[in-house]
């Protein structure tokens, strides 16, 4: 049996200690990642209404990686619409101001 | 592109004039993999999304009677082709590792502490360390299943990805981490049963 490195040892320790009794598994975090990311582009704190969602991000590496990327393209869908719908409303609005007669 | 609602994509992707609403969509999809696999792909970034996109779009029209409308339908979209992105991004990645190399790799160099060749720890800090060391291994040894053991070596301490760790041990990500669940609860149980806090463990071994 390989023994276990020091520094490795108290990684395992320290995961056991934050260890719920509950902890939802992958194909629940996926479930409600969504609903999850959407909380968090509101300005809600979706850490404290989804708190098993949030511990099983912080304790699963592929999971969070899949959050980060979600994240990322979401941003691009939250940010993009909204931009061009402000420059069309400033561009009609300029037109209007400055329609001749 | 058009704003729809929930009800407005499910009833064009599921009419006869789907088309203009999976281009749509497709756009969407490919929009958002182009930012997130920045920095994960290295080569065709463009056509990486595509193609995640284009696999994604199939998966998404074969379940589109499990969406319960929770969040927006791009939201669930997106979800569903981070996931497929992501999936196959790290099965290339680690391709060409076995889970016996990654065990072995730590074979290696199991034992040592980078942390000891930095401190001048004393005869008696030295005592408490391996006394503990050997301690939380013994719990390891007699708590932990073989497997529990080896999914906590690959994936806890040498960074494998919990899915590709459960491919090569013939099951699923979900489960492996259920597993690693189970091998956690444990460990805590046998170091209640024995009195020890985490703290007490932590401030022996490492800075606590």
């Amino acid at each position: 049996m390989t023994m276990w490195n020091p520094d490795d040892l108290d990684k395992l320790v320290r995961m056991v200690a934050e260890t719920r009794e509950e902890e939802i598994g992958c194909d629940e975090c996926f479930e409600r990642l969504d609903r999850f990311v959407e909380m968090r582009f509101s300005g809600l704190d979706a850490a404290a209404a989804m708190p098993l969602v949030q511990d099983h991000l912080e304790k699963c590496g592929d999971c969070h990686e899949e959050f980060e990327m979600l994240l990322e393209a979401m941003r691009v869908s939250e940010r993009t619409p909204t931009t061009w719908e402000q420059v069309w409303h400033f561009w009609s609005w300029i037109r209007r101001a400055f329609r001749p007669g | 592109m058009t704003e729809r609602s929930n009800e407005q994509w499910l009833a064009e992707l599921r009419g006869p004039e789907r088309d203009r609403a999976l281009a749509d969509l497709r756009a969407v999809l490919v929009r958002g993999l182009r930012v997130a696999l920045r920095g994960r792909v290295r080569q065709g970034l463009n056509e990486a999304a595509e193609d995640f996109a284009q696999e994604a779009l199939i998966k998404i029209m074969g379940s589109l009677d499990t969406f319960r409308g929770e969040s927006r339908f791009t939201t669930w979209a997106q979800k569903i082709a981070v996931m497929t992105a992501s999936t196959e991004l790290r099965r290339k990645r680690w391709r060409d590792v076995s889970l016996q190399e990654v065990l072995d790799r730590y074979g290696t160099h199991s034992g040592e502490s980078d942390r000891l060749a930095d401190e001048q720890p004393t005869p008696e800090q030295l005592t408490m360390r391996s006394t503990m060391v050997a301690t939380v291994q013994r719990f390891v040894d007699d708590e932990l299943t073989d497997k529990q053991r080896k999914a906590i070596v690959a994936v806890m301490f040498e960074g494998m990805s919990l899915e590709e760790a459960a491919r090569r041990m013939g099951t699923n990500r979900n489960a492996l981490y259920k597993l690693m669940h189970d091998a956690r609860r444990r460990l805590k149980k046998r170091m209640e049963a024995e009195g020890l806090s985490a703290q007490d463990v932590l401030g022996s071994i490492g800075e606590g």
